[in-house]
């Protein structure tokens, strides 16, 4: 028989201006979310920083901090993964041939190391091109996991 | 809270006391002029006090990483002192705790620039 709670989940979806009060907003929004679903302040300051950096990504190099253009960020919650979706409709970028942030010639660099946090904080990190414009990132923390 | 800095001189060493978020905007971009100002008026001996700083993005990595290089080119040192482990922990995983010369202690600090 199918255990009902499995698949029971809680959504959050706002369309957020490009601005960096967007990026407070969603930040307070993501640790709320995931302070409720019981993560630790450790795993809070985590979640916290990442979608910080997701979303200073989205609005200052996504969308360039174009009025017209929006930030969809969302967030996911079911009884085995908290998941935060953040979506510019920018360019976007070469995500799969990034700088290494730790390699001896970048450590001196002033930025680049978004991504790297974002991936350090989580338990998973997924980035896809939006047609026709737009870069969504999917940051998965697994509930009940350290 | 966003960011604040003071500014005191202790013998030729000018130690900023820095309290509060230093992320993107404001934090960060008032750390990088407080700087700038203090390698113009050739002040070549700067302690960064981070003591109070209750969070930190990659933005106010950059500034410090920034901060750091352009008082080294300009023939100075910037040091910091007082990490808060949230901090610390992000100069680690960045690999930057090495790069800095980081201190717990001021009076300690003031004398490694003689």
């Amino acid at each position: 028989m199918r255990d009902p709670s499995r698949h029971e989940s809680e959504t959050v979806e706002r369309f957020l201006d490009s601005t960096l009060e967007s990026v407070d907003n969603a930040e307070e929004i993501a640790v709320g979310a995931a302070k409720k679903a019981g993560f630790d302040e450790d795993e809070l300051l985590k979640i916290g920083m990442a979608v910080r950096e997701c979303m200073v990504n989205a609005v200052v190099h996504g969308n360039r901090y174009n009025t017209n253009k929006k930030v969809r960020f969302s967030v996911v919650k079911n009884s085995q993964r908290f998941i935060i979706r953040v979506a510019d409709e920018g360019e976007g970028f070469d995500y799969e041939h990034l700088p290494d942030p730790l390699a001896p010639d970048n450590l001196l660099r002033s930025s680049g190391r978004g991504i790297f946090l974002i991936r350090s904080f989580m338990d998973e990190l997924e980035i896809r091109r939006l047609e026709p414009l737009g870069i969504e990132l999917t940051l998965i923390k697994y509930m009940g996991a350290k | 809270m966003s960011v604040k800095l003071s500014t005191r001189q202790v013998g030729d060493v000018s130690v900023v006391d820095v309290a509060g978020r230093i992320t993107l905007g404001e934090g960060s971009s008032a750390l990088r002029d407080a700087l700038r100002d203090m390698v113009s008026k050739n002040q070549k001996k700067i302690l960064l006090n981070l003591g109070e700083v209750s969070y930190i993005d990659s933005s106010g990595i950059g500034e410090l990483v920034s901060g750091f290089t352009t008082v080294a080119n300009s023939g100075g040192q910037l040091k910091l002192l007082n990490l808060t482990k949230r901090v610390k922990d992000l100069l680690q995983i960045t690999k930057l705790y090495t790069v800095f010369d980081v201190h717990e202690d001021e009076a300690g600090a003031i004398r490694s620039f003689a």
